[in-house]
C-alpha cells in the first residue's frame, strides 16, 4: 500500500514536527557484555560463521550467570562523558521480560530505572553553520539479541517465511543506548539535524575508539521518533518509531518521509497509530511494524544476579581527563585558531578537510593558505578523478609549495604548475620545480631587455601609455610573460614596462 | 571390612580409611552403588546413577598409588542434588521439561568436589525446579522418607536428605532457597547447611530464585557438612554475587566444637514467634528440652524477638515467583530442553512444550509471579514483598544485637504423610515459615537433628548466625551434635529402621 505524503513545505507550514531519537551504539570491547564469550563488534571477530562466537550464556543455558564486563562500564561511561552526561554513583541493571526466540533467556538485561549516564548535551552543527544543541535524555547499558534470519518468503521478514534461522552470535553484545529528550523547534531542518545528530555521535564514538560505529554492519543503530503537532498546539502529537534506518542518508530521508506521511493522514482528518515502523532503503518509504504502546508491560524488576554498578569517583574522573577534544569543541578551537568565517569552516568540514588542513598548518603553511590549496586546486583536481583530496598529496607537500610561493621562488601559476607534477608523482614541489625548469624570472636586465623589445614590437601601444592610458600596457605585459614563458613576477613586469614607457 | 561397615561410615572417617590406604575408593565407592542398588528401590533418592562412578574411583586411586598428594576428601563418594549442572550426566531440575538434558559444564560447587577427588555417585531426586516441601511434585515421582516410607522426606532436596539418611551417600550437595537443605535434613535426622548467600558459588544451579538460592551441604554429621563447605565455598568469578572474602576452616571449628563441650560464653536467642505458636507439640518440647541441653552446656539463653516474622511466607511467595517466572523464561524449547512438535508459530510451540513440560505447582508460581511483577501491581506486590524483606533483615540485626546465634525448630512438625498435603499449596507454604526468614536476610542457617517426635520420627535444631559467621553453626552445632549423641549412645541417624527391600 502506498502512502499518501503532503508536500515537504506545506506540512512545515501546518505542523510543527518533534523529534526523538534512540541510537544503540554496539562497544568492540573484546568480550561481551556479561560473558567472556568473544564480541561479534569487535574487528577481529565479525565475520564469524553464525553460532560460533558463543558460551552457555549466550544460549542462555540452565545454571548460567551474568557478570559485568569491566572493559563495557569504562567504555560507557567515556561516551556518558562525551555525551556531556552525569555518572551515577550507582546503577543498576533490570530483567526486561518478554518471549522472542533471538533472546535466549526470554529477557534482556538491560538498565532501567537506573542509567548509569544521564542528563546530557550534544551540539550539532548545519551545514549552513548553525548549531543546535540536542538535549541528551540517558545513556544506558544493556545486551543485544541474537540475529534472525526468515527464510522462504518473498521479503525476508517473518511474514510468510517457511521458517527462522538464529545466530546467537550477536546475544550478549555490549550496547549503549542513547535517548534525547524531544527535540523541538528543529522546523525545516528535522530531516538535517536528524542526520547531523547521528553523524556527530558516530563522530564521538569514533573519536573515543569504542566501536567500529559502522552503520551498514549494525554497530550504530538509530531508531527515529516522529510527531507531528498543529501550530499553535502545546501537547505534542502521536509519535511513530521508525527503525532499521542503517545510513546517515536514510535519516534524513525518513525523518521526511515521516513528517510528509504523518502529515498527510492528519491533514484528512486521520490520527496517527503510535507503532514502530521499518524503514526500505530501496524504496524510501516506512511500512508499519507491530504497534507500540506505553502500555507494554516488560515486567522489569532488578536484575537479581547482578550487584549495582558503582564505578569510584577516581575512575570517573581517570575517564574525563583521558577523553579526547570533543568534535565540536575542537572545530570551535580551529575555527578561532585558523580565524575561519563560519562558512569557511562549514566547507572544509563538509569536505572532510579538517585533519588535513591542521596538518598542513602544522607543516607550516598559513592556514589560509592551506585551505585554499586544499578546497582550491586540489578539491577541483580530487572531484575530477572522484578520489579523495588527502589521497593526491600529503599536507607536507602543500606547506612546502607555498613556501616556494612566500619566498617569492614560484608565482601560483607556477605553483599550480609544480602541484600537477606533485599529484602525477614527479616528486616533492622543490624537485618537481627544478626537474621542470620552473622558477621566477628575477634577472633585472633580461626582463629589461624583453619590455624593450615587445614595446619597440608594439608602438601603438606604447604611445597610448605615453598617453596615459595605463591599462593598455597589459598586451605589453602579456607579451613579456609569453615570452618569458610564465617565469617572471607579472606585478614586476608592470613596474618595468611603466618605467621604460616612460623613459622612451 | 564389610560393604555394610563402609556405608555406616561418616565422610570424615570414610576420608581417614581411604587417606591410610585400608579401603580404596573402588571399595568405598562401591559398596554405596551397592546400598543405592538395595534400597533406592523403595526411597527413590536418586534420579540418575553415575555409570562412570567406579573409573572415577579408579583414577584417584591411582593417583593414590602413584604418591599424588590428594586432598583430604579424595576418592570419598558423595550425592549431587539434581538442581546442579554436571558434565556427562542428565540435570534435569526434576523437571519433564530438561528430561535427558546433559549439560555441557559443571556447576562450580560440582567442579569443586571434582578438583578435591570426590566421586560423584549420581544426581538426587527434588521436587520440580526445588518448587516444594516434600519432593512430591518432582516430575519423576516423589522421594520417601527412610524412617517410614509413607512419609515425605521434605523438600525441595528431599532426594539428598534421603540418601544420606539411608546411608546411600555419606554426603550430598543440596540447595536452599527457602529451606530446601534445612527442612529435609530436619525430617529425616540429618545434618544440612544453608551457607550465607554468596558463600558458595550459584554458577551452574538452575536458578528458582537468584536472590534466595544457596548451595550448600548434607550429611549425617555436622563435621561433613563442614568438609564440604571448606570445598566448595569461596569467592567465584562466574557468579557475580560470590562473596570476596577469606573464610575459616568449617571442618576445623566443627573438631573443636565437638571437642569442647561446652558451649560457655555462648549467647544463645530463642526466637519467641518461632517456639510454640504454629509449633506441632512434640516438636516444642523436644525444642525446648535441646534449649535446656544448651543452658546446661553452659550456653546463656536469651529471647529475642523478630515482629516481621508473621509477614515472611507472605513476602517470601511473592519474591519467590517473581524471580522464578523470569528465570524460567528460558525453557521454551528453542535451545535446550522439551519441545511438542505440533505445526504453528514458534509461540505456539513454545507455549504448547511449556504446558506440557512444566508441573502444576510451576505453573501456579509463574503465573503468581508474572501477576505480582505486572505493571500496575509491582508496589503493591514485589515493592510490598521487599520492603518486608527489609523488615526482617532488621529484626535479625536487633536479634544478633543481643545473642550471637539464634535458635528455632526446624520445622514446624515432623514429616507428613505423602499426599496430606499435595492439594493444599498453603498449607504446604505455611511449612517453610521457621526457614524463609534466613534466605529472606541473606544469613547462614543449619538443621541438626535434636531427637523423636511422639510419632518416632526425627525432628530438627536450627540455628542462625549473622551474615559470613558460618563459623559459629559449625562451631556450636558440633558441640550440641556431640552432647546429643552422648545421650543417645550415637547419632540419631542410626537409630533409622532398616530398609530391607525394593533393589533397584
Amino acid at each position: 500500500m502506498k502512502d499518501r505524503l503532503m508536500d515537504f513545505d506545506e506540512a512545515l507550514e501546518r505542523y510543527e514536527p518533534v523529534l526523538g531519537f534512540e541510537v544503540h551504539v554496539e562497544l568492540g570491547t573484546r568480550t561481551k557484555m556479561f560473558s567472556a564469550a568473544p564480541n561479534p563488534a569487535h574487528p577481529d571477530h565479525h565475520d564469524a560463521a553464525p553460532n560460533t562466537l558463543i558460551d552457555p550464556l549466550s544460549l542462555g543455558l540452565p545454571g548460567s550467570l551474568p557478570v559485568v564486563n569491566d572493559e563495557a562500564i569504562r567504555y560507557s561511561i567515556s561516551l556518558g562523558l562525551a555525551l556531556g552526561c552525569e555518572i551515577a554513583e550507582s546503577s543498576r541493571f533490570a530483567r526486561k521480560n518478554y518471549y522472542y526466540p533471538d533472546t535466549p533467556k526470554n529477557y534482556q538485561i538491560s538498565q532501567y530505572d537506573e542509567p548509569i549516564a544521564f542528563e546530557g548535551s550534544v551540539e550539532v552543527q548545519l551545514a549552513d553553520g548553525r548549531r543546535i544543541d540536542i538535549p541528551i535524555e540517558r545513556a544506558h547499558m544493556e545486551e543485544d539479541a541474537g540475529k534472525l534470519t526468515h527464510v522462504g518468503g518473498a521479503t525476508g521478514r517473518i511474514q510468510g517465511a517457511e521458517y527462522s534461522l538464529v545466530d546467537y552470535n550477536r546475544a550478549g553484545v555490549p550496547l549503549v543506548e542513547i535517548v534525547t529528550k524531544p527535540i523541538v523547534g528543529a522546523e525545516h531542518s528535522a530531516p538535517e539535524i536528524a542526520k547531523a545528530y547521528v553523524a556527530t555521535i558516530r563522530d564521538i564514538v569514533l573519536s573515543l575508539g569504542i566501536s567500529e560505529a559502522r552503520m551498514e554492519r549494525g554497530n550504530l543503530r538509530c531508531d527515529a521518533n516522529v510527531s507531528l503537532r498543529p501550530r499553535g498546539q502545546e501537547r505534542f502529537g502521536t509519535r511513530t518509531e521508525t527503525k532499521n534506518v542503517n545510513s546517515l542518508r536514510s535519516v534524513e530521508r525518513a525523518v521526511r518521509y515521516e513528517i510528509q506521511r504523518q502529515a498527510a493522514i492528519l491533514a484528512g482528518g486521520g490520527t496517527i497509530t503510535q507503532e514502530t515502523r521499518h524503514w526500505h532503503e530501496d524504496t524510501g518509504t516506512t511500512s508499519p511494524g507491530r504497534p507500540k504502546s506505553d502500555a507494554d508491560d516488560y515486567r522489569y524488576f532488578p536484575e537479581p544476579d547482578l550487584l549495582p554498578v558503582e564505578p569510584t569517583r577516581e575512575l570517573v574522573e581517570q575517564l574525563r581527563a583521558a577523553l579526547p577534544e570533543q568534535p565540536a569543541v575542537r572545530r570551535r578551537r580551529l575555527q578561532s585558531d585558523w580565524g575561519f568565517t563560519d562558512l569557511e569552516l562549514q566547507d572544509v568540514v563538509n569536505a572532510g578537510l579538517l585533519d588535513t588542513i591542521e596538518a598542513t598548518v602544522a607543516a607550516g603553511a598559513s592556514p589560509a593558505a592551506a585551505r585554499k590549496w586544499w578546497t582550491g586546486e586540489l578539491a577541483r583536481v580530487a572531484n575530477e578523478r572522484g578520489v579523495d583530496a588527502a589521497s593526491l598529496v600529503t599536507p607536507g607537500h602543500v606547506a612546502e609549495l607555498q613556501r616556494l610561493v612566500d619566498e617569492g621562488t614560484l608565482t601560483d601559476r607556477l605553483a599550480r604548475q609544480a602541484l600537477e607534477g606533485v599529484v602525477a608523482g614527479e616528486g616533492s614541489p622543490s624537485e618537481v620545480a627544478a626537474a621542470r625548469g620552473l622558477q621566477v624570472v628575477s634577472d633585472e636586465g633580461a626582463l629589461v631587455a624583453a619590455v624593450d623589445e615587445a614595446l619597440a614590437a608594439q608602438p601603438d601601444v606604447l604611445a597610448k601609455i605615453q598617453d596615459g592610458k595605463v591599462q593598455a600596457a597589459g598586451a605589453v605585459i602579456g607579451a613579456v610573460m609569453k615570452a618569458m614563458r610564465g617565469q617572471a613576477d607579472a606585478a614586476r613586469v608592470r613596474e618595468i614596462v611603466l618605467e621604460r614607457a616612460a623613459q622612451s | 571390612m564389610t560393604s555394610q561397615d563402609l556405608t555406616r561410615s561418616s565422610g570424615a572417617e570414610l576420608a581417614g580409611l581411604l587417606a591410610a590406604g585400608d579401603v580404596s575408593s573402588v571399595e568405598a565407592t562401591q559398596a554405596h552403588l551397592d546400598r543405592i542398588a538395595a534400597v533406592d528401590g523403595e526411597l527413590h533418592a536418586f534420579l540418575h546413577v553415575n555409570a562412570g562412578a567406579l573409573d572415577e574411583a579408579r583414577a584417584i586411586d591411582d593417583r593414590r598409588a602413584a604418591g599424588e598428594r590428594l586432598h583430604e576428601l579424595a576418592g570419598a563418594p558423595v550425592a549431587i542434588k539434581d538442581v546442579l549442572c554436571t558434565i556427562g550426566m542428565p540435570s534435569t531440575s526434576g523437571s519433564r521439561i530438561l528430561e535427558g538434558w546433559v549439560p555441557p559444564y559443571d556447576a562450580t560447587p560440582v567442579a569443586r568436589l571434582k578438583a578435591a577427588g570426590l566421586v560423584a555417585l549420581g544426581k538426587t531426586n527434588m521436587d520440580e525446579f526445588a518448587m516444594g516441601s516434600s519432593t512430591e511434585h518432582s516430575a519423576y515421582g516423589p522421594t520417601r522418607n527412610p524412617w517410614d516410607l509413607e512419609r515425605i522426606p521434605g523438600g525441595s532436596g528431599g532426594g539428598s536428605a534421603a540418601a544420606v539418611a539411608a546411608f546411600e551417600a555419606p554426603f550430598a550437595l543440596g540447595s536452599d532457597t527457602g529451606g530446601s537443605i534445612r527442612q529435609p535434613a530436619a525430617v529425616t535426622g540429618s545434618v544440612g547447611v544453608k551457607p550465607t548467600y554468596g558463600g558458595v558459588s550459584r554458577y551452574g544451579a538452575i536458578a528458582l530464585a537468584s536472590s534466595l538460592d544457596q548451595v550448600g551441604p548434607v550429611s549425617r554429621t555436622v563435621l561433613d557438612s563442614a568438609l564440604i563447605h571448606d570445598v566448595i565455598g569461596g569467592h567465584d568469578p562466574h557468579d557475580s554475587t560470590s562473596l570476596q572474602r577469606e573464610w575459616p576452616s568449617f571442618a576445623a571449628a566443627a573438631r573443636e566444637g565437638a571437642a569442647s563441650g561446652s558451649l560457655a560464653g555462648l549467647k544463645v536467642g530463642v526466637i519467641r514467634e518461632l517456639d510454640t505458636d504454629g509449633i506441632a507439640a512434640d516438636v516444642a518440647a523436644r525444642f525446648h528440652e535441646t534449649v535446656a541441653l544448651i543452658e546446661r552446656a553452659g550456653g546463656e539463653v536469651v529471647e529475642v524477638s523478630m515482629p516481621s516474622v508473621e509477614y515472611a511466607v507472605a513476602a517470601y511467595y511473592l519474591i519467590l515467583p517473581a524471580e522464578a517466572s523470569s528465570n524460567l523464561a528460558r525453557f521454551d524449547s528453542v535451545r535446550f530442553g522439551l519441545r511438542v512438535e505440533q505445526g504453528g508459530t514458534v509461540e505456539d510451540v513454545m507455549a504448547a512444550s511449556r504446558e506440557a513440560g512444566f508441573g502444576p505447582e510451576v505453573k501456579r508460581r509463574i503465573i503468581l509471579g508474572t501477576y505480582a511483577l505486572s505493571a500496575g501491581y509491582y508496589d503493591a506486590y514485589y515493592g510490598s514483598a521487599q520492603q518486608v524483606r527489609t523488615l526482617i533483615q532488621r529484626d535479625f540485626d536487633a536479634a544478633f544485637a543481643q545473642a550471637d546465634v539464634l535458635v528455632s525448630p526446624s520445622a514446624p512438625t515432623t514429616a507428613f504423610r505423602l499426599g496430606e498435603k499435595i492439594d493444599d499449596p498453603l498449607a504446604m507454604y505455611a511449612n517453610d515459615i521457621t526457614t524463609i526468614p534466613a534466605n529472606l536476610a541473606g544469613i547462614p542457617g543449619m538443621s541438626i537433628p535434636m531427637g523423636l517426635g511422639d510419632d518416632g520420627l526425627p525432628v530438627g535444631l536450627q540455628l542462625l548466625a549473622p551474615h559470613f559467621e558460618d563459623v559459629r553453626l559449625y562451631r556450636a552445632g558440633a558441640t550440641i551434635e556431640a552432647l546429643l549423641a552422648e545421650q543417645w549412645g550415637g547419632i540419631l541417624a542410626t537409630k533409622a529402621p532398616a530398609l530391607t527391600g525394593g533393589a533397584r
